[in-house]
């Protein structure tokens, strides 16, 4: 019982052992905030990782592709029955994308993602990263008259109420151009007449060569030219759109900051747009097709690999252009078929059992889970985490050894008591028992208070940042570096538990070898300590 | 060269304590060679022969005690008197158990007690045996009323002593006002006086009514009245508890008062008659 009392009766008098406890809670609520940062990175990273990824996907190298999608679509599901939720076939290819913007010409590298339009979205959060709302419920490559996010002022306007616009100004510059190039040569032809009605006065009839072939081939040049076009039936920018693409926001825009210090996003391309995408054929070898593409909507994944690589056009589009389409049965082939598990279901059994079913040996397809595909990086996310946390644990082994100290000293300076204590007849387990004790209720009462501490501070991280930011004047999290507008935070219990549970542990420890020591003095020298 | 000189130095001192109780004491007899006390554990509550003890100071040991042989009389109060450095402390520690002798025995109501292994002499301590001291040592963190508990609180565990508290505290609140602190229930040592604070010592003593009542130089460190009236509290529970009460002092007067008196000097043992001591007490 005394031993209860005088703990309590420690804990409340002596202050310094408290602030010997402080590391403690520094170094507790230093790991709440570092591990619920790092976590809600985490999740949030493979959120949008996966955001755009089917869990499974099942591939292959071939230039041709498979050719009997169905055939495989059928073994899938028969192999994993019931836990399949969606397969999508889709055609990848590593593709260029051209584009003018300011009368010059861009060119990048995009993978170029032909899809079905209707099953797609049931193997991957696609749609729900579109900007236009009518896309996200149901994505259609069919240009939209306005709408675009309308949240985004940068990107208006966009769509038909973009295109039409630019479409009358391209036709009428190309009019005035026109107008330019038809009175040019009607005055090259009154030169003509002039010149042969000299020429009959002069009585010399032959023409000078050099006016012949060279100006008037010059000169007829553009005339011939739209005489071309009248002839095919010119595309009509101001009504008609090429095939859909939507690209990520990444490839039409830059994030940056204007005049004001804003975050803004650059459109260089809008909804509305066309540009050239260049992509093998199915051919051997291989020949470069040049298609021309209006941009009908972009996506946000928020992930900038993706958002800066992968463009989206309709499956039958590429099969049709890169001769995929076999002649006699019509069937599409396929570069990959994508699947999509019911929730809660083992991704790497699944996997293995797909492997098994479709032998690297026999077949010449690859099946792959989503975290394979993002393997290095998460592993390199979980090696950092992990580090992170030795460390941090090291600081509250440095607390620590603050304990250590601070108890030898409260020994020392309790010397006398304990040499009253053992006059009482008090044992020495009982005297260990005290400074032990004491020991598990400064761990508990620092680990308790770093585990608010620590909680509080994730509540309010985003304000925290906030005001650092005012204060120091710099931004914690620029967004143009992160596409975060908050701090993302994931609070796992797990990972309270045991970092509370292991800095009690560390002050324990910690108390252990001054509790032996009160428990060895000897009462006679303890009573007669000065 | 450093280590010898201080191995020596006690010795010396001793040598020249000893040199000073002579020339203070001329007419002291030479030491009488030591009585040897015929032990009777009817009478004698406590009684210990033969006893050494010396303490290491530096690999060199410093002999303190040197075959001393002791008795207390059931239900009288005995008092042991001594210069300083004379043993009388260590004897005292040695006969509550703090200490063992390097040889010899100590008889507690007819059990040897020096012997017991650890836990049971902590028992013994706690149940039958009070300790006061010259500096009280009360536990500063705790109150008069927790001070006197907490012997009570040692000898039961969290919850046989919930179970009993009103009892424990009972008797407590008894010893509190018997020593007339009634009214100081709730201060910190801190806050009471020399005379108030021995008196809680006192109370701590007898909270688990114990047979034997070792006292280190209880006046020592108060003044004459103060220390005149702890002695008048220990004598009134010497005559109406029956407690055997074994004192350390190093005044004549106080002793003088005492039913018997043993004398140290140089580590050995003087039983000299109460009043024999009459003729010497005005030098100190």
């Amino acid at each position: 019982m005394y031993k209860l009392l005088l703990c309590l009766r420690y804990l409340r008098t002596r202050w310094i052992a408290l602030a010997s406890i402080v590391s403690v809670t520094l170094g507790v609520a230093t790991l709440i905030v570092v591990n619920s940062v790092m976590d809600g990175f985490t999740i949030q990273m493979q959120e949008r990782m996966h955001g755009i990824l089917s869990d499974l996907v099942l591939e292959t190298r071939s230039t041709m592709g498979i050719a009997q999608p169905q055939w495989y679509e059928e073994r899938i599901r028969a192999r994993l029955g019931d836990t399949v939720e969606g397969v999508t076939t889709i055609v990848t290819l590593p593709a260029m994308l051209t584009f003018q913007h300011n009368g010059n010409s861009h060119t990048q590298q995009i993978n170029l993602i032909g899809i079905d339009q209707k099953t797609y979205a049931s193997v991957s959060d696609f749609s729900k990263y579109l900007l236009h709302p009518e896309n996200r419920q149901q994505l259609s490559f069919l240009l939209k008259d306005t709408g675009y996010a309308p949240e985004r002022e940068q990107l208006q306007p966009a769509g038909w109420e973009y295109r039409k616009p630019m479409a009358r100004y391209r036709k009428a510059t190309v009019d005035v151009l026109r107008e330019q190039a038809e009175r040019e040569q009607q005055r090259y032809q009154e030169l003509q007449q002039k010149i042969k009605e000299q020429n009959l006065e002069d009585g010399t009839d032959t023409p000078s060569p050099a006016a012949d072939s060279g100006l008037e081939s010059i000169m007829a040049g553009p005339s011939m030219k739209l005489e071309n076009k009248a002839q095919i039936k010119p595309f009509d920018a101001e009504v008609e759109q090429r095939t859909g693409i939507v690209l990520g926001i990444g490839i039409g825009s830059v994030r940056g900051r204007d005049i004001d210090n804003q975050v803004q996003d650059f459109f260089f391309l809008r909804p509305g747009d066309d540009v050239q995408v260049t992509f093998p054929n199915a051919g051997t070898p291989p020949r470069g097709i040049d298609e021309s593409f209006t941009i009908v909507d972009f996506y946000e994944s928020k992930m900038s690999e993706y958002d800066s690589t992968f463009a989206f056009v309709p499956i039958e589009k590429l099969q049709h252009s890169r001769g995929m389409i076999n002649p006699q049965t019509g069937i599409g082939a396929v570069t990959s078929i994508q699947i999509k598990l019911k929730k809660g279901m083992d991704l790497n059994a699944a996997r293995d059992a797909l492997r098994d079913e479709f032998p690297p040996s026999h077949e010449l397809v690859e099946v792959r889970s989503w975290r394979d595909t993002q393997g290095p990086l998460l592993a390199a996310v979980q090696m950092e985490t992990t580090i992170l946390n030795i460390l941090l644990f090291m600081i509250i082994a440095v607390a620590g050894f603050g304990i250590l100290a601070t108890f030898f000293m409260i020994v020392v300076e309790k010397t006398r008591d304990i040499g009253v204590l053992k006059s009482l007849g008090a044992s020495s387990r009982g005297i260990a028992t005290i400074f032990l004790g004491y020991g598990v209720l400064l761990g508990s009462v620092g680990s308790g208070v770093g585990l608010i501490c620590g909680l509080l501070f994730v509540w309010k991280i985003n304000d925290i940042a906030k005001i650092i930011e005012w204060i120091t004047g710099r931004e914690v999290f620029d967004p143009t570096v992160y596409y975060f507008d908050s701090i993302p935070t994931m609070i796992q219990p797990f990972m309270l538990v045991w970092v509370t549970l292991g800095s009690i542990a560390i002050a324990i420890l910690a108390s252990v070898l001054p509790s032996i020591r009160a428990a060895r003095m000897h009462p006679v020298e303890a009573l007669r300590y000065e | 060269m450093s280590n010898s000189t201080t191995t020596i130095k006690p010795h010396f001192d001793l040598a020249k304590r000893a040199a000073s109780y002579r020339v203070v004491h001329p007419e002291d007899p030479a030491p009488a060679p030591t009585l040897r006390v015929h032990p009777d554990s009817a009478r004698d509550l406590i009684y210990a022969c033969g006893l050494t003890k010396s303490y290491r100071r530096h690999k060199t040991s410093v002999p303190v005690l040197k075959g001393v042989d002791f008795a207390a009389e059931r239900g009288k109060i005995t008092a042991i008197i001594g210069q300083s450095g004379s043993g009388k402390s260590t004897l005292l520690h040695l006969l509550g158990t703090l200490d063992r002798p390097d040889s010899g025995e100590i008889h507690f109501a007819g059990q040897r007690i020096d012997s017991l292994p650890v836990r049971q002499r902590d028992r013994f301590r706690n149940e039958q045996l009070g300790m006061i001291f010259q500096f009280y040592h009360l536990l500063p963190e705790l109150t008069v009323l927790e001070n006197v508990l907490a012997p009570a609180m040692i000898s039961k565990g969290v919850f046989s002593y919930w179970r009993n508290l009103r009892p424990i505290q009972a008797s407590a609140k008894k010893w509190i006002d018997l020593v007339g602190l009634g009214h100081r229930m709730n201060h910190r040592p801190c806050e009471l006086s020399g005379g108030e604070m021995q008196r809680t010592a006192i109370a701590r003593a007898l909270i688990n009514d114990p047979s034997i009542l070792l006292a280190d130089e209880p006046t020592g460190n108060l003044d004459q009245e103060t220390g005149a009236s702890i002695l008048r509290l220990l004598q009134s529970l010497n005559r109406d508890h029956g407690l055997t009460i074994v004192m350390v002092t190093h005044d004549e007067s106080v002793a003088q008062s005492c039913d018997s008196i043993v004398r140290l000097t140089g580590g050995k043992v003087e039983r000299l008659p109460t009043l024999g001591i009459a003729a010497n007490s005005g030098t100190n």
